[in-house]
């Protein structure tokens, strides 16, 4: 006897063994259902706290994430924006220097323009012509009547002739005179025009400086800005280190092109000096041996940029004096020199060793071999590839500390953003749990409304007939009705 | 602590290095048939070995021998070379092993026999001898085995680790008749293979001959 059949058979009647059936389920499920709903209830409520409280501190998290992320922003902004300052201030210092240095020739020069142009005035002034003294003495003879006296005419004329060629030979000292200060002024001239340039000079030296005085003003201003720590410059910073995480990681990748066919130029010879047999785990040693080459190369330039205050990954070097940087900067220049040289003699022997294999190839194809023996430009074209590359890739220093400095922010952008994304989840997933408890308690009450509807029937029969005190209804059934009746 | 790590690192760099030579070799012993109307073919195995030293690296290690009357004797190896690490050194090498098939393709006699077992029992010893990463067994031959009087080889090969491949198994004239002997032929050899542990494989079309180190 099958389950079913027992269940059909309890009676005579499968009808009537179903319905015995049914009530015991509507009454198991009607005295079930306060238990049944608390324990939904609870389950439903302890998840969705569970995960509000989570939720709660991821929030906090992702706050604690995005003041510290604005820390390190306002922070990086200030040391940058501290350098363009410094910079700046740098620049007019040397202008300064630059000026003042020549200041005593300038001054002197002005000087010397200034005295040299006063006598030159002095001696273009104006001087009237003038007569001999003695003519104001014979001028009163001059005036005598001529009374018809011979000897007087005589005198009188000869003091006209005398004073009409002393008339002459004045007009003639002063048109030579006017002439000499004509060309004096003359000489002026050029000097006038060199005291204008050399105050043109002094004009623009000052106006360069107002010009650096205002960017320093723009400057002291975005670091006021980032100091006071205000929206405008966070949001100012963020788009920055954006941009510049983006540009960085661009010219990064470009370095790993780079790095790749460096890798290329020089993994085939490295087999020559190291073997080509052996293997460092599933790599050739002599591929190895390439990579820590150019690994070198790289540090290398990391420490040149360094030494040369390019760039400030390193402080302890950054921090160096001056003696011991320049020292190694020519170590590092050095050493990267010699790696430039052997890169460029491994290119070479790459070429031969090329040659030699293409030569076999063609052998072995039985194919003839002359037309390769003429390669000179490939030759050469990969000895300056590998002469120049290690000093290219020295460069990858500065895209390498704005990208690492860069990372930073957009890191902690991301890191934020995925927690927000999370809070949201955990609180998405805390209603979830919520709603669908209360769509198991509707759910349960679906399943046995037959029993609901009759217990409310019965409830309003005991309320209207008023046999039964309002009290003793219970409170929760009366909310229940109430919900019944409203659904 | 940084020192230690630091020298652990490298230690287990050299040390992974030092044992890692013999792992990525390949070895290569490639049996050519001479019998009868087969060493017709030897004009193909030529070519099959330029493949083969156009193919190898520094550090593997090529044999070829003859398959004749008896061939498990270390004189019907024909040439055996392990390449030198350094690339210039091992592409003479290769020039030399050339010039030796080249001469040997243009002298060879047939025989009147054909011990292929022989062949391969001195391929696995010699294999075995020069333990390489990977070995390899050529076969260039139909397959057919003539014994001469008197020689045994019941033994059974020990082909752990061995990938064996037949190389140009041509057809018979018996073959074109009833091609059962031609399967027969080709699954005696499988089983016995198989039976030693091996990897078994028949390579006929020469244009694909970089199916051989396709494991």
């Amino acid at each position: 006897m099958t389950f079913t059949n027992f269940l059909m058979n309890i009676t005579g009647s499968p009808f009537l063994s179903i319905l015995i059936w049914l009530l015991i389920f509507f009454a198991l499920f009607y005295f079930a259902r306060k238990p049944f709903h608390r324990t939904i209830r609870s389950l439903s409520r302890v998840i969705n706290n569970a995960m509000r409280l989570a939720s709660a501190s991821v929030f906090l998290a992702e706050k604690k994430l995005v003041q510290r992320n604005r820390e390190v922003l306002m922070a990086a902004g200030l040391e940058n924006a501290e350098r363009q300052v410094e910079r700046e201030f740098d620049r007019i210092n040397a202008a300064v220097v630059r000026d003042l240095e020549v200041y005593p020739n300038l001054h002197r020069k002005i000087t010397d323009i200034i005295s040299h142009l006063e006598e030159d005035y002095k001696e273009s002034a104006d001087m009237p012509p003038s007569l001999p003294n003695w003519a104001t003495i014979i001028e009163p003879i001059a005036k005598m009547k001529d009374a018809g006296d011979s000897m007087v005419s005589n005198m009188l004329g000869e003091i006209n002739r005398t004073l009409t060629e002393q008339h002459k030979s004045a007009m003639e000292g002063y048109r030579k005179d006017s002439s000499k200060r004509h060309s004096i002024l003359n000489k002026m001239l050029p000097l006038w025009r060199k005291l204008q340039r050399t105050l043109g000079d002094v004009g623009k030296s000052i106006s360069s400086m107002n010009d650096r005085a205002k960017s320093i003003d723009r400057y002291m201003d975005n670091y006021e800005q980032i100091r006071m720590q205000t929206d405008r410059a966070a949001r100012m910073l963020s788009s920055s280190s954006l941009t510049q995480f983006f540009i960085a990681g661009l010219l990064l990748l470009i370095a790993i092109g780079g790095i790749i066919i460096n890798f290329n130029l020089i993994a085939l010879p490295m087999s020559e000096m190291v073997g080509g047999a052996s293997y460092i785990g599933p790599y050739k040693t002599s591929d190895v041996a390439g990579l820590v080459i150019i690994l070198i190369e790289l540090s290398m330039g990391l420490f040149l940029m360094e030494s040369l205050r390019i760039t400030r990954l390193f402080p302890l070097i950054g921090s160096m004096d001056d003696r011991m940087r320049i020292r190694m900067v020519w170590i590092t220049f050095t050493i990267l020199l010699t790696l430039a040289g052997v890169e460029s003699a491994l290119a070479f022997m790459r070429d031969r060793i090329a040659l030699d294999m293409e030569t076999l190839r063609q052998t072995l194809a039985g194919v003839e071999a002359a037309a390769l023996t003429t390669r000179i430009i490939p030759t050469v074209g990969q000895m300056i590839l590998g002469f120049v590359f290690p000093f290219a890739l020295a460069f990858v220093a500065i895209p390498l500390e704005s990208f690492v400095s860069s990372s930073r922010t957009v890191l902690g952008i991301i890191g934020a953003g995925l927690l927000r994304i999370i809070a949201f989840l955990l609180r998405l997933i805390g209603n979830v749990v919520h709603y669908t408890g209360r769509f198991m308690e509707n759910l349960y009450d679906l399943a046995i409304f037959p029993v609901l509807w009759l217990e409310g029937v019965v409830i309003d029969m005991r309320v209207s007939r008023k046999d039964v005190p309002v009290e003793e209804v219970g409170e929760k059934d009366r909310e229940d009705r109430k919900k019944r009746s409203k659904s | 602590m940084k020192k230690l790590f630091v020298f652990v690192i490298i230690t287990g760099l050299l040390f992974v290095s030092c044992t890692d030579t013999k792992k990525h070799a390949k070895g290569i012993y490639m049996l050519i048939d001479t019998s009868g109307t087969y060493s017709m073919e030897l004009k193909k195995a030529q070519s099959i070995v330029n493949y083969l030293l156009g193919t190898l690296h520094p550090g593997d290690t090529l044999a070829v021998a003859r398959i004749d009357t008896g061939s498990f004797s270390e004189k019907d190896i024909v040439a055996k070379v392990m390449f030198d690490a350094r690339p210039s050194v091992a592409n003479s090498q290769k020039r030399v092993f050339k010039k030796k098939i080249d001469k040997f393709i243009s002298s060879v006699k047939s025989s009147s026999y054909t011990d292929i077992s022989g062949g391969i029992l001195q391929a696995i010893e010699y294999l075995n001898e020069v333990d390489p990463g990977t070995k390899y067994i050529l076969i260039f031959s139909d397959l057919k085995e003539e014994l001469a009087k008197g020689y045994v080889r019941d033994v059974p090969f020990e082909l752990a680790g061995f990938n064996v491949i037949a190389l140009n198994v041509t057809k018979l004239r018996s073959d074109n008749l009833d091609p059962k002997e031609y399967l027969g032929r080709v699954g005696k050899w499988r089983v016995d293979v198989g039976k030693g542990g091996g990897n078994w494989r028949v390579i006929n079309d020469l244009e694909r001959l970089d199916n051989i180190f396709s494991d």
